[in-house]
């Protein structure tokens, strides 16, 4: 099933579904089928990529079929799409969140008007993000991050009110300035090493010593997808874009964007490409325990409900780059186990606060109160999920942040294991506050007609 | 003075537009079709296209180009030059793969019919971009005259 003709089809078939909504928008429903069917298509190949794929393969498809012509003096010139491992783990993890959110959506978007315009844009967006994870070929890879960068921009602003245009502004600016920090690390890595195919680059890489011009390209990806990534210095659109969208797309967004676009690339760049020396670890983990500790300080003094889960992903991302950081092999399993944990508690997360506004038309946790009694299923799925995010033992997140914590230990980093202890118990509070405004208490009056 | 010169710029502008619009929309037409031989291709030939109805537009005031093309259907124009590209790219697939070059493989220095599937993809790609600018420049008139009429 997962062949060189089939890889392209992560990319195809959600661009379609996008063109053919726009074509097709007249006829009643088709937004919905289409915006479901896809994502369904793309989770089953997902899944078949998983199992079929031996460890250590590669399947690389060369578009164009311009293979025959790979050695044009020396250099590789086609862009190829690879699926690896850890391409066929993202490839699940996104494909997953983009089926739930799509199911999700049938019901919650009817909200809002043109429908048609938000499954479009969904669609442009996972293909964008599918094509990150797939591509073997640097420009390719900036291409495919402009094309879910801009359809998540205009997501963001979709309910067109005055804060979702001003968060989208504010992160339609950094993303650009992201973006345009990528290109040039981008163009200065072509002018060193004459190619654009990953793999190639390592080769040519792995066998000289690094030039220092290399080490600014390093500085450039790492505040570019950094931005990306929402990791501390470079955080500050986030907690705006992402409780400003639909909470359909906060989920995406905070579920599984900023870890396709920003730590998967990230992964990418300093593990396969430049390969993973002791700066760039010790650059990492200095990131991760920043973005860890500052997430969830400020997180604890939220009241905006969506705008609290916002700030829990920056910290939570802050785990998963500690995890990387580490670089042991323990660690990058915690870290990529925390990333696939990440996803569901924090999308489960987002999509129940998405269910709370639309019942009870507020955000303010103070303003809350009482409503396990009215809404016992968003409650339940809730408490899963928040305890998920703490890290309460029978949940994965407690297994995902002990694998980081062990590894951390075993890697001599106590402080930054008792750093990350202590950031679990901040999460914990942070999420007793939620769970204890929005369900717990006195039902107010306001809301005594929910059903 | 007749009611066409109530809208749009002074009557010096008007003549010249109407003898250069339908020229910058064949060198457009140029650009696009000669897109594997010289500079060019469908981006900067569809940006050409727009261009001229966009001309019309800012000579004449905002609703002659609306006459010729609806705005409705620029999002259609645009949709279909998307599925036109992917489609072409998909076919490729059946004769060896994505975006192969199943028409004509071997190109002839010069020659106009020739390059397979790229002419065509030109065509796709003149058509999203040309219908996608156009539909933002309507858009920006569109917000334009909201703003000035709550004036």
């Amino acid at each position: 099933m997962i062949t060189e003709s089939t890889i392209p089809l992560f990319v195809a078939l959600p661009l379609a579904g996008a063109f053919l909504t726009v074509l097709l928008k007249k006829i009643k429903g088709i937004p919905d089928t289409f915006g479901v069917m896809v994502t369904i298509g793309t989770f089953v190949m997902s899944i078949f990529a998983v199992l079929q794929l031996e460890i250590g393969q590669k399947v690389i498809c060369n578009v164009g079929n311009w293979g025959g012509f790979q050695e044009v003096l020396g250099k590789i010139v086609g862009i190829q799409l690879v699926v690896d491992g850890l391409t066929a783990f993202m490839l699940v993890v996104v494909n997953f969140i983009a089926f739930l959110v799509a199911v999700y959506s049938v019901n919650y978007m009817t909200r809002y008007t043109e429908k048609w315009q938000f499954y479009s844009l969904f669609l442009l967006m996972l293909a964008g993000m599918n094509g990150v994870l797939i591509t073997g070929d640097m420009f390719n890879l900036f291409v495919f991050v402009e094309i879910a960068s801009i359809a998540s921009y205009a997501l963001v602003a979709f309910g067109t009110g005055k804060r979702e245009l001003e968060a989208s502004f504010k992160y339609a600016i950094m993303g650009g300035i992201a973006s345009l920090l990528i290109l040039l690390g981008v163009i200065f890595l072509y002018s060193n090493t004459g190619t654009l195919n990953m793999a190639d680059m390592t080769r040519i890489l792995a066998g000289g010593d690094h030039p220092a011009l290399l080490y600014f390209v390093f500085a450039l990806f790492l505040t570019g997808f950094g931005l990306k990534a929402a990791l501390v210095p470079f955080h500050a659109w986030l907690p705006d874009a992402h409780p400003s969208a639909p909470a359909p797309i906060s989920a995406m967004l905070s579920g599984v964007l900023i870890k396709a676009l920003g730590v998967y690339v990230i992964v990418r760049i300093f593990y396969t490409v430049f390969g993973f020396t002791h700066e760039i670890s010790l650059v990492l983990m200095t990131m991760g325990a920043i973005s860890m500790g500052v997430g969830a300080l400020v997180a604890l003094r939220q009241w905006d409900l969506k705008r609290l889960l916002a700030y829990s992903s920056i910290s939570q991302v802050g785990f998963i780059m500690l995890g990387f950081g580490i670089g042991t092999p323990l660690a990058i399993l915690g870290a990529l186990f925390h990333l696939f944990n990440h996803s569901m508690f924090k999308s489960l997360l987002f999509l129940d606060s998405g269910a709370i506004e639309y019942e009870a038309h507020t955000r303010d946790l103070k303003e809350m109160g009482g409503l396990a009694k009215k809404m016992p299923v968003t409650n339940g799925t809730t408490i899963i999920g928040a305890m998920s995010l703490a890290g309460i033992p029978p949940f994965a997140g407690f297994w995902s942040k002990l694998i980081i914590i062990v590894a951390a230990v075993q890697a001599n980093h106590m402080k930054l294991a008792a750093w990350a202890v202590l950031m679990s118990i901040v999460t914990i509070a942070y999420v007793l506050k939620a769970i204890r405004f929005a369900f717990l208490g006195e039902l107010k009056k306001q809301f005594a007609n929910i059903t | 003075m007749s009611k066409e010169h109530d809208r749009g710029m002074t009557i010096s502008v008007k003549p010249g537009t109407r003898l250069t619009v339908g020229l910058i929309f064949l060198f457009g037409i140029y650009i696009i079709l000669h897109g594997h031989l010289t500079p060019g291709g469908g981006f900067a030939g569809g940006v050409i296209v727009a261009l001229s109805f966009i001309n019309l537009d800012l000579a004449f005031g905002g609703e002659v180009s609306a006459r010729i093309f609806a705005k409705g259907s620029t999002s259609v124009v645009e949709a279909f030059g998307g599925i036109m590209f992917l489609a072409l790219a998909l076919l490729g697939l059946q004769w060896g793969g994505f975006f192969d070059n199943f028409l004509h493989p071997d190109g002839e220095p010069g020659m106009l019919i020739s390059a397979g599937i790229i002419p065509l993809e030109n065509i796709a790609i003149s058509l999203k971009v040309g219908a996608g600018l156009f539909a933002i420049f309507l858009t920006l008139i569109a917000l334009q005259k909201f703003e000035s009429e709550k004036k």
